[in-house]
């Protein structure tokens, strides 16, 4: 004899549930279904569409009386059921009883309706259902209608637009900062929110409602809680929706958010099944259609005895909101460890973004275009690494032509609106209009157009622009001036202080041409260190020439407080010294951090406390750090053969030694140094820009490594027996370091430049060496103390000028 | 007016700033090369960054964070960003100087 299922609940997940049930075997079961209703399966995804009047009802039944009837199902449609009677196997319906052997829950949910007051007025409904739908219809047809709908999520937004399409003036009430907050970052829900504000829709974010205002029982308006009144002759709440779960409750079985489930559908009761919105799966429930087809599909299996396990996948979102494409994906918060990788189009209103941990995209949000989205989907879910295509990854798979790809073609594909330069908003247009009108370099594009002028990522970008615009007539710069102070490059600049022995900022300024008074941010700093670096004994160094960091002697955190490090030769340290570190760390409130390069940081310091932490350090033997310095800040050791038993020479004593006697020393960028006392590297001293590698026969020195934005391996430089010859070997490669390469350029760059055999060259010839070492000795003869003690004598820099917080406000 | 005495033009550095506290904010009073004084918002539009912090250029000053410049003259973002600072009144006499501080709270509150 045929089984008997009861189906409660005509909703999308049933319906596809049972045409899985009737495929597989049109004769397993003798099927009653029951809807509240009064109507059979639709497609509630197209209530928008009927609602803005671009479907029909009919246009959205996804199964009609004549395929009920095709596969035997008995319709008690209008009709609620009242209980279940568990004992009996008996389903109680308003017209009467239905026995089964199989009972399926696809009740779906309610709308959530915010209890505020005269919520239960007539003209308050949510958006749920046809008749829903029928009362927002309705109110097209009368001249000047107003409607305030409540929530600015996707069902809210569509309601909204479905009545501002029939002439409906509306206006959406959100209580977030922007629309859709689940599904779009910030930039995208201001991108919808304007493009429903050009539909002529109100939008109010970040408000809260007070109160529902009626009049003869009868919605009238919605109060705000800062006093805003807004009429309405009808008030739509889509703030969201809860797993309808009354009946199982009733029934007695197991609840928490939804009808409890295992992963085949299965109840707590082994004759009962639910699907849909209304269970609770692994503590997740479900809005979205994708995971309720699924659903579909394993109980289906699970009636037919087959086996099926319902496995609740990771989602994207796509969807349409009037005529507007959203697509999202993964997660998209920002984070310290993500970086964005952002594309916009003002024009055609297009906005992606891409949210990268690592070489992985991890979230993606996308407006206005999101052909790629599923492309983009599938490289978050399977984890792809896309260091190989980060260059052109935002513009998609057309992109992605393998050993093809070629960045120019996507740079010459943008249309004009494409943003170029995020820091500076910079758009395509705007760039190859002034190269156009005779910007035929990046300085003049910089100039002009501000494009690659803050952190300079997207310098490639706008050389490419320049190159797509200009074709043969560009060629890829090889020297770019200084600044727009000068013509001169660095390599000008550096060469003519030496030869025409200008001693002080103004020599320069004047004998080199300088279009400034005296130079600007970009050029006085880099003057500053080439005048000190080839006139130690002449020049002064210009604190009014560095930057903040460099000045106070100390980092400047993001909230204006500054991070102090002392420093700790070698990384040895002893009880009396961190017994100092942590009375400074009570004393000026600062968190206590311990830094990659073997040091302890004490962040969170104010500023006018700076003198009074140095002078606390200081009576305790320590002197700077020199953490913030375009100059030596660490050399990291090993323990090395004094402790260790792999150890083959005395890195830490070296390290020691090298430290103090680098130590002071500016440079033009940042110097770190690394002594490993055996080839296991434990102070990971090949990533360094001066590493030396201890071997029984001596020692290893290498240079040029790198382990910033750019990670790279040192290269070998020379091998030495001794620990003096090791000394002179740095130094040697520090000075001449100091006096060739560019500011701002590591040795790894400045190497790179020369080249390695250059730099062995000179280094190879003794007197060389020697004289290189005598000059940084100069040098020495006034870097080589602390500058924290001077400051000290300085404090009252460190204060403010004068404090009228205390002088009366008139 | 309400002319306060708040210093003297060496306690700044040539080239440099010191902070005034104030009711309406801290106040950035620069010096330029040429001696010239300039009292102006200590924060930048852009991020907030300590204007009295930055490099002093000519008339200008190089924010530390991200180089916008403003002119100290004007208050405007220099070149292709848009944005400007509030600029206040300031006295130069004998040395000392001194800023107003009725002006300040007028500004600070338009």
């Amino acid at each position: 004899m045929t089984e008997k299922l009861v189906v409660i609940g005509a909703g999308m997940a049933s319906g596809r549930m049972l045409e899985h049930l009737f495929d597989a075997n049109p004769d397993a079961y003798d099927v009653t279904l029951f809807n509240a209703e009064p109507r059979g399966n639709y497609n509630r995804l197209m209530l928008s569409p009927v609602l803005s009047g671009d479907k029909t009802y009919d246009e959205i039944v996804t199964h009609d009386d004549d395929w009920y009837a095709a596969n035997g199902v008995t319709c008690r449609f209008g009709e609620r059921v009242l209980g279940i009677d568990r004992e009996r196997k008996m389903v109680v319906g308003e017209k009467g009883e239905v026995a089964y052997d199989k009972l399926v829950f696809g009740t779906g949910s309610n709308p959530f309706i915010i209890p505020l007051p005269g919520h239960d007025l007539d003209g308050v409904i949510p958006y749920r259902d046809l008749e829903d739908t029928e009362a927002m219809m309705q109110l097209g047809d009368k001249p000047g209608a107003k409607a305030v709908v409540i929530g600015g999520g996707l069902l809210g937004l569509e309601a909204a637009a479905g009545m501002a399409a029939r002439g409906v003036d509306v206006t959406v009430v959100h209580i977030m900062g922007h629309l859709m907050e689940r599904q779009l970052d910030e930039a995208a829900g201001y991108l919808l929110r304007k493009s429903l504000t050009d539909k002529g829709i109100t939008v109010l974010c970040q408000a809260n409602s007070k109160e529902i205002v009626g009049e003869n029982g009868r919605v009238k308006a919605l109060m705000l809680d800062d006093g805003t009144e807004l009429p309405c002759d009808l008030l739509v709440m889509a703030v969201g929706i809860r797993p309808n779960i009354a009946l199982a409750q009733d029934t007695g079985l197991a609840t928490g958010k939804g009808i409890h489930v295992d992963d085949q559908m299965v109840t707590s009761d082994p004759s009962i099944f639910a699907l849909g919105e209304c269970v609770e799966h692994n503590g997740a429930i479900f809005g979205l259609v994708a995971p309720l087809y699924d659903q579909a599909k394993v109980l289906a299996k699970t009636l037919l005895g087959e086996e099926a396990t319902f496995v609740n996948k990771e989602v994207s979102t796509k969807l349409k909101v009037t005529g507007c494409d959203l697509f999202s994906a993964g997660d998209f918060a920002e984070a310290a460890n993500r970086e964005d990788i952002v594309f916009r189009d003002p024009a055609r209103g297009v906005y992606k973004r891409l949210v990268l941990e690592g070489n992985r995209i991890v979230g993606a949000v996308m407006y206005g275009d999101t052909g790629d989205g599923a492309w983009f989907y599938n490289h978050i879910k399977d984890g792809t690494d896309v260091a190989e295509m980060r260059d052109t990854l935002i513009f998609g798979p057309a992109f992605q032509g393998g050993a093809t790809a070629d960045p120019l073609a996507a740079v010459a594909a943008l249309p004009d609106d494409a943003e170029i330069c995020g820091c500076n908003g910079v758009c395509k247009g705007t760039i190859v209009q002034a190269i156009e009108a005779g910007a035929g370099d990046l300085a003049a594009v910089r100039a002009t157009t501000k494009a690659s002028n803050s952190c300079g990522t997207c310098t490639g970008l706008v050389e490419q622009v320049l190159a797509a615009t200009l074709g043969d007539d560009f060629q890829m710069p090889t020297a770019q001036p200084m600044c727009g102070c000068t013509d001169h490059t660095h390599e000008d600049v550096r060469r003519l202080i030496k030869s025409q022995e200008l001693k002080s900022q103004p020599a320069v300024w004047q004998e080199l041409g300088w279009k400034t008074v005296n130079g600007c941010h970009v050029c006085r700093p880099a003057v500053n260190f080439y005048l000190l670096a080839d006139w130690p004994l002449d020049y002064m160094d210009d604190p009014q020439s560095r930057f903040v960091n460099e000045r106070n002697h100390a980092n400047i955190q993001k909230d204006g407080t500054y991070s102090v490090m002392p420093r700790m030769w070698g990384g040895m340290t002893d009880a009396n010294e961190l017994r100092a570190i942590a009375d400074a760390a009570d004393k000026y409130g600062a968190v206590v951090k311990v830094t990659g390069g073997q040091r302890i940081d004490l962040l969170g310091v104010k500023k006018e406390d700076l003198p009074a932490i140095w002078r606390d350090l200081n009576a305790a033997g320590m002197v700077s750090g020199h953490a913030y310095s375009k100059g030596l800040r660490t050399v990291k050791t090993c323990v090395g053969s004094e402790w260790c038993r792999f150890g083959t020479q005395d890195s830490t004593g070296l390290g020691i030694k090298l430290e103090k006697l680098l130590w002071g020393s500016w440079t033009p960028h940042k110097v770190k140094l690394g002594v490993s006392g055996c080839p296991r590297n434990c102070a990971e001293a090949t990533c360094k820009d001066v590493g030396v590698v201890c071997v029984d026969s001596g020692y290893q020195i290498s240079v040029a490594g790198a382990a910033g934005m750019e990670v790279k391996e040192t290269e070998a430089l020379v091998a030495v027996k001794t620990e003096d010859e090791v000394l002179e070997w740095v130094t040697a490669f520090i000075q001449l370091y100091r006096e060739r390469a560019k500011y701002l350029d590591r040795p790894y760059k400045w190497v790179a430049k020369v080249g390695l055999d250059w730099v062995k060259d000179k280094l190879a010839d003794a007197v060389t060496r020697a004289d290189l070492v005598e000059r940084f000795e100069i040098s020495q003869s006034v870097y080589r103390t602390d500058p924290w003690a001077a400051e000290v004598a300085k404090s009252e820099r460190y204060a403010p000028l004068a404090n009228l917080m205390l002088e009366a406000a008139e | 007016m309400n002319w306060i005495d708040i210093g003297h033009i060496d306690d700044i550095p040539e080239r440099g700033a010191r902070l005034v506290k104030t009711h309406a904010g801290c106040v950035a009073v620069f010096r330029t090369a040429s001696d010239e004084v300039f009292a102006a918002s200590d924060r930048c539009p852009h991020k907030g960054g300590p204007l009295s912090e930055g490099i002093v250029h000519g008339n200008k000053v190089t924010c530390p964070l991200h180089n916008w410049v403003f002119s100290l003259e004007t208050g405007e973002a220099q070149g292709a960003d848009e944005g400007v600072i509030a600029t206040y009144p300031i006295r130069v006499d004998g040395g000392r100087l001194f800023l107003d501080i009725t002006e300040l709270a007028a500004r600070s509150a338009a």
